[in-house]
């Protein structure tokens, strides 16, 4: 089978990339601005074809919770939300994370605290890059820029929750959810039939009983499990940081901007390198994994670095972090739903330069 | 006659209870005379005789039950506090041949996890819930539940609950008979052998109902706890049927249509 061209929203082809990729349940709650990923489920009625099952949940804390149960069974499941409700699923995801279960999360992120606003925002990123429930854990976070990231990290968010029995999460935004563009789609993959080791799907009597739980109430073996998680982390960072880079080989100033961001600064550095400054760009595509080491070698070259984003500045750290101190950085950011302009960009670039 | 010895009574054909094969080993953390002892042995017997081990998968709360994988030899799941059905549900969608329960007790489900048990209950999920309605909080040290009958003292209501500021106590059962997702819904007990006996056969028509597809099963089983209550044994289970069993009253509030 071929790959299919298609003109589709952000979220329609998370939707049906999710169908695509053979998974076997989507649980969700309706909120703006990703409420067509449910909606496009239930009018494909996926589980007339591939038997996948999609669910509309009570609440958000119900979906991520029967995320939990599918996940235990070795099932490839998802959900989605908006801000929000992603806060209301950090309960269940954080069970997920200790009970080291895969599953895909879909994050549209809109503008808040609290109920905010229904436009784009960037301002969940600590939320999702540093654990965003309570204990020690990480999710492994995908950024996409694009409608056709938007369906090609299902299939690879299943992949990596597989490969690290770990929550994936897409973090994406009101704006490229709601995007239309075109978008190569995956052939249908069937949905798998294989009865994973660990999973809780009735005991035959070749085995002990699975067990799939977050709970040991003996110290020394949580901090054992605890040590375990962060080796996984660990492994996260030497093997699957993924970014990408524009103009970087001469660039005296680097933009840092992922997602929507991401594509404001590609015009950005357009305009800039017009005017003579010699601007570059690193789009993060792993959040985290953050491309720690790519940025603290560039930051031997540049003169500075810009980290451009949707929120009031939480990026901006892990930037900081990773130059540690050998480059100027400095943030620029709009909130509440608004969304820089080049122009602006461009501005404060400029500026920057000055000192 | 020979007179009847030690060693006769311990032969195993003159056992009349036995251990359930599907129970393990594994010494038991419940307090001395608590009902969930009792109620795991009932399950694990009915899961054996019914021969559901291989395609089981169980639920467990938070509560003092939490670690009720440790004791019965089925898969298990352990879920968030209150979220068992929320979990019990997509295991049963993803696995519609698997025999799926919960087991909660009465401030899991009927507290933070109200929502859940409702909406599961609402859409008929083809499960079956167990619920262990102590009337108290036993796990974090007797605090009042939405079960706590009026008057009742607990950590949380030192002077009795007070219905006026606590409103009264939830009968879940009730609640959730009305909704027509349940199929079967029953209160039954396990402090005497033939308590024991009627919710083992409850539990025998959960598992053909929930074979048959016909919506959530859910058994309410009026414990106690002598700890959290700061009885003995007996004399929590005079007081359980003294004072719980009126305002819980035990029987079938549904069952279906043959
Ligand atoms: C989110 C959350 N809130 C509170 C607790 C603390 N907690 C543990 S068990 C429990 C109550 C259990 O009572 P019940 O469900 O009646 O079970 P029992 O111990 O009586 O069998 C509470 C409040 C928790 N573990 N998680
Ligand atoms: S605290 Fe109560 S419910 Fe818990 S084990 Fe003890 S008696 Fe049973
Ligand atoms: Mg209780």
């Amino acid at each position: 089978m071929e790959k299919e061209l298609k003109l589709m929203k952000g979220n329609e082809a998370i939707a049906e990339a999710a169908i695509r990729a053979g998974a076997d349940g989507y649980f969700g709650y309706p909120i703006t601005p990703q409420s067509e990923i449910l909606e496009y489920l239930m009018e494909a009625n996926p589980q007339a074809t591939t038997g996948m099952v999609v669910l509309q949940a009570e609440s958000e804390v119900a979906a991520i919770n029967m995320v939990y149960g599918g996940a235990a069974c070795g099932k490839k499941v998802m959900t989605s939300s908006s801000s929000p409700g992603i806060s209301l699923k950090q309960e269940g995801i954080t069970y997920i994370a200790g009970a080291e279960l895969p599953c895909l999360i879909v994050n549209v992120v809109r503008g808040g605290p609290g109920l905010g606003t229904i436009q784009p925002a960037q301002s969940d990123y600590f939320q999702a890059t540093k654990g965003g429930g309570h204990g020690d854990y990480h999710l492994l976070v995908l950024a996409p820029s694009s409608v056709q990231e938007m369906a090609d990290f299902v299939e690879l968010g299943f992949d990596l929750a597989f490969k690290y029995r770990n929550p994936v999460m897409i973090l994406s935004d009101g704006a490229i959810g709601q995007m239309m563009e075109k978008v190569w789609l995956n052939p249908q993959k069937k949905r798998s039939e294989e009865i994973l080791p660990w999973a809780t799907t009735g005991k035959p009597a070749s085995r002990p009983r699975n067990i799939i739980t977050s709970l040991d109430l003996d110290s020394e073996r949580q901090e054992k499990f605890n040590l375990k998680l962060i080796a996984k982390y660990r492994e996260m960072e030497e093997k699957e940081v993924r970014y990408e880079e524009f103009m970087t080989e001469d660039a005296e100033y680097l933009f840092v901007g992922y997602g929507t961001s991401a594509r404001l600064c590609q015009k950005a550095l357009q305009l800039a390198r017009a005017e003579g400054i010699k601007a570059g760009l690193l789009r993060p595509i792993t959040l985290f994994p953050f491309p720690k080491k790519r940025l603290n070698e560039l930051a031997d070259r540049v003169k500075g670095m810009l980290a451009v984003e949707m929120s009031a500045g939480q990026m901006v750290e892990d930037v900081m972090l990773s130059v540690n101190g050998k480059t100027r950085v400095r943030h620029y950011g709009r909130m509440g739903g608004m969304i820089p302009t080049p122009e602006e960009v461009v501005e404060n670039l400029k500026s920057f330069i000055k000192g | 006659m020979a007179e009847i010895t030690f060693n006769d009574i311990i032969k195993p054909e003159n056992l009349a209870y036995t251990k359930s094969k599907l129970m393990t080993d594994n010494v038991m953390h419940y307090c001395p005379g608590c009902g969930h002892g009792t109620a795991h042995q009932a399950l694990a017997e009915v899961l054996e005789e019914e021969n559901l081990q291989s395609r089981t998968v169980g639920i467990t709360p938070v509560g003092c039950s939490v670690l009720m994988y440790n004791y019965i030899d089925v898969d298990f799941q352990e879920a968030a506090h209150g979220r068992a059905p929320a979990l019990a549900t997509a295991v049963k969608r993803l696995m519609p041949d698997r025999f799926v329960f919960t087991y909660q007790g009465d401030g899991d489900l009927a507290a933070i996890g109200t929502a859940e048990t409702i909406h599961t209950c609402n859409r008929g999920e083809n499960i079956l819930i167990v619920f262990i309605n102590n009337g108290i909080y036993g796990m974090t040290g007797g605090q009042m539940a939405p079960t706590t009958l009026p008057g009742m003292k607990s950590a949380t209501s030192p002077y009795g609950r007070d219905v006026s500021l606590m409103g009264s106590p939830i009968k879940m059962a009730d609640i959730v008979a009305m909704l027509p997702g349940t199929c079967y819904v029953t209160r039954q007990s396990v402090n005497t052998a033939g308590g024991v006996r009627k919710f083992k056969k409850a539990l025998k028509k959960a598992v053909q109902y929930q074979n048959e597809k016909r919506g959530t099963c859910f058994i309410e089983v009026v414990s106690n706890c002598p700890s959290g209550w700061k009885m003995t044994p007996v004399e929590s289970n005079k007081w359980m049927e003294e004072n719980m069993f009126p305002f819980y009253p035990l029987g079938d509030l549904k069952v279906p249509a043959e």
